[in-house]
């Protein structure tokens, strides 16, 4: 009865599997329109400037790599990306051992003065980096890292510190008490029950920081920008890309070919984690 | 546990406390480093800085009160950079909030077989550098040979190309819409998270009574999302105001201060001197006076939302 009753109300001009491979059509065309700039770019690096200026369709007619080879001669490129390797696994394994100890102590403990470092935390989530690049380069500077790839390195590691802080103390907060109750009573050590049963748990949040810490690192632009001011051979990929504009404006295929290899390694590292990354980002949202 | 200690005065039982959790202290140390040194430390030697007259070197820092925010306050740029940073905000985060639900909605869809593939692309802008994205657009956008100039000459809906880079009048809303088709992606897998808390038997019971899809949608699934959308706007906003690195490597700021943000301002003062003396002190004036603006408006929006909340709960009861 019931049944008769909805299929009279919904009558389907199309039947939904139809509709959905409409959809997904329309889906494709405007995907590829969102990203056409990017298969612009790799198109336009495999092209000399005079194809490129010329305006031809997406392929290549004649494919080239020496767009490559010169922005990675001319440009440092090849050093750039080194560069950009040291300091974001460097920022990468330093903000995921510290922010999911502190989160671990903070989700699960009890201590005098927990209230009042949840209260600092809160307070500084919405800061602009405008506001404290300042003092970070002056701190640098009277450390004596103010002109190296490890002032970089450990400035980085303040960017989205205090997200990741309490992503790992509520996902800790939830985990139930058993699994650390046993362990203690084997005399597991804390230490030990940290490393080998909370953290092991904790797998999506330990994926997604190191997930958005890499994306961070990767894209950070003003930190490295300042600290790389008055040094050329310690600069980032993205500063490294942005000078080569600023002395090649004319060399469109050099400068495409820059920016591909410099999103190449986190496009394949995210195709890979992406699955990981939107579940975990899910779970912390929901939390 | 703590409590066994009922015997000392209050002091030796808070010392016995802490001494009971040493090893929770220790975890903290390198959280607390990070946090103290490049978070902490900076928001409060911002204010100090911005009461100085400073160049970078410490011979040269001289203490001259408020005199930084005076001169601020009379700064036409200043304002400039301010207004700017409001508005691109303001038209940003609806923008990019709505074009992301939208996506979302359509791609919650479980049956979609190709969401998965769909979504990465959406994601794709996201994860390439600001730096990249600058330079590629600059190109795009070029009014000599640009593909999208070009494009529209052939289609026929410009006379003439456009100088989206270039126009004073045009170039603040280019950038604004460069910025929402980066960041699209991070917003749409906010929504799908708070769609995934929508339960499976409310769509159920909707399919029941006759309620059709856009209905569901409006009427069911909005409202029972909306506590996110206030959450999603506040973090969306705020990214939008620390949009520096878009604005800078594709115009500086540029053409006559017309896309001038305050992080531009800033860093225009402070780094991007050019020959002239860095004012440190005074660029700290501006960042401070900005992040409290923006601290403000948090508080705000935060007493905003528990009202809301209190509301609806008084409404439910």
């Amino acid at each position: 009865m019931p049944r008769d009753e909805s299929a009279a109300i919904r009558q389907p001009m199309i039947s939904p599997r139809a509709r959905r491979i409409v959809i997904s059509i329309i889906l494709a065309a405007i995907c590829c329109f969102w990203i056409y700039p990017l298969l612009w770019m790799v198109s336009a690096s495999l092209k000399d400037n005079a194809a490129i200026f010329a305006n031809e369709g997406l392929i290549p007619s004649k494919p080239t790599i020496a767009n490559y080879l010169r922005a990675w001669k001319e440009a440092h490129i090849g050093a750039y990306f080194f560069n950009t390797v040291f300091v974001t696994v460097g920022s990468v394994v330093i903000v995921t051992i510290s922010s999911s100890m502190m989160g671990y102590v903070l989700g699960r403990r009890r201590f005098v003065g927990r209230r009042l470092v949840f209260a600092l935390i809160a307070f500084t989530i919405f800061v602009p980096q405008g506001y404290t690049i300042i003092p970070v380069f002056d701190l640098l500077t009277r450390l004596g890292i103010g002109q190296s790839l490890w002032g970089v390195m450990l400035a980085t590691c303040g960017g989205s510190f205090v997200i990741f802080v309490l992503l790992f103390a509520g996902y800790f907060s939830q985990i139930p008490n058993e699994l650390e109750e046993a362990a203690k009573m084997d005399g597991v050590s804390f230490i030990k029950t940290f490393w080998y049963v909370m953290l092991p748990l904790s797998k999506p949040i330990v994926v997604t920081v190191i997930v958005m810490q890499t994306l961070y690192a990767w894209n950070d632009f003003l930190l490295p920008l300042v600290v790389t001011l008055a040094n050329p051979a310690i600069r980032t990929l993205s500063v490294g890309v942005y000078a080569f504009r600023g002395e090649n404006f004319i060399d469109w295929g050099g400068m495409t070919a820059a920016s591909t290899i410099s999103i190449l390694p986190v496009v394949i590292l995210f195709l890979f984690l992406q699955r990981y990354f939107i579940d975990g980002l899910a779970g912390a949202v929901k939390g | 546990m703590a409590d066994t200690n009922l015997s000392g005065s209050p002091s030796q039982r808070l010392g016995a406390r802490i001494w009971a959790s040493r090893t929770d202290y220790l975890f903290l140390v390198p959280g607390m480093l990070i946090f103290g040194a490049f978070i902490l430390y900076p928001i409060f030697a911002s204010e100090y800085f911005s009461l100085l007259n400073w160049s970078g070197f410490d011979a040269n820092a001289k203490f001259v009160g408020l005199a930084n925010y005076a001169e601020l306050l009379q700064d036409s740029f200043f304002w400039n950079a301010f207004k700017r940073s409001f508005i691109f905000t303001l038209s940003t985060v609806p923008a990019q909030m709505f074009v992301s639900l939208i996506f979302a909605i359509i791609l919650n869809n479980k049956l979609l077989k190709l969401s998965a593939l769909f979504r990465t692309l959406i994601f794709l802008p996201v994860v390439t550098p600001v730096a990249v994205i600058g330079i590629v657009m600059t190109i795009m956008l070029s009014p000599f040979n640009g593909p999208i100039n070009m494009g529209l000459l052939d289609l026929r809906l410009l006379a003439r190309p456009l100088d989206f880079l270039g126009d004073p009048k045009l170039v603040l809303w280019t950038l604004a819409a460069i910025y929402v088709w980066k960041w699209v992606g991070v917003t749409m897998v906010y929504w799908l998270a708070a769609l995934q808390t929508v339960p499976a038997e409310l769509y159920e019971a909707c399919k029941l009574d006759g309620v059709k899809g856009w209905q569901v949608t409006l009427y069911v699934v909005m409202p029972m999302i909306m506590p996110f959308a206030i959450v999603i706007a506040l973090i969306s906003a705020i990214s939008a105001l620390n949009v520096f690195p878009l604005i800078q490597s594709m115009t500086q700021g540029g053409p006559y201060f017309a896309s001038e943000v305050m992080e531009v301002y800033i860093f225009r003062y402070a780094f991007a001197t050019a020959g002239a003396i860095p004012r440190l002190g005074y660029a700290s004036a501006a960042g401070v006076f900005f992040g409290l603006s923006i601290m403000g408006l948090t508080l705000l929006q935060i007493f905003a939302v528990r009202h809301l909340r209190n509301r609806e709960r008084t409404n439910a009861a």
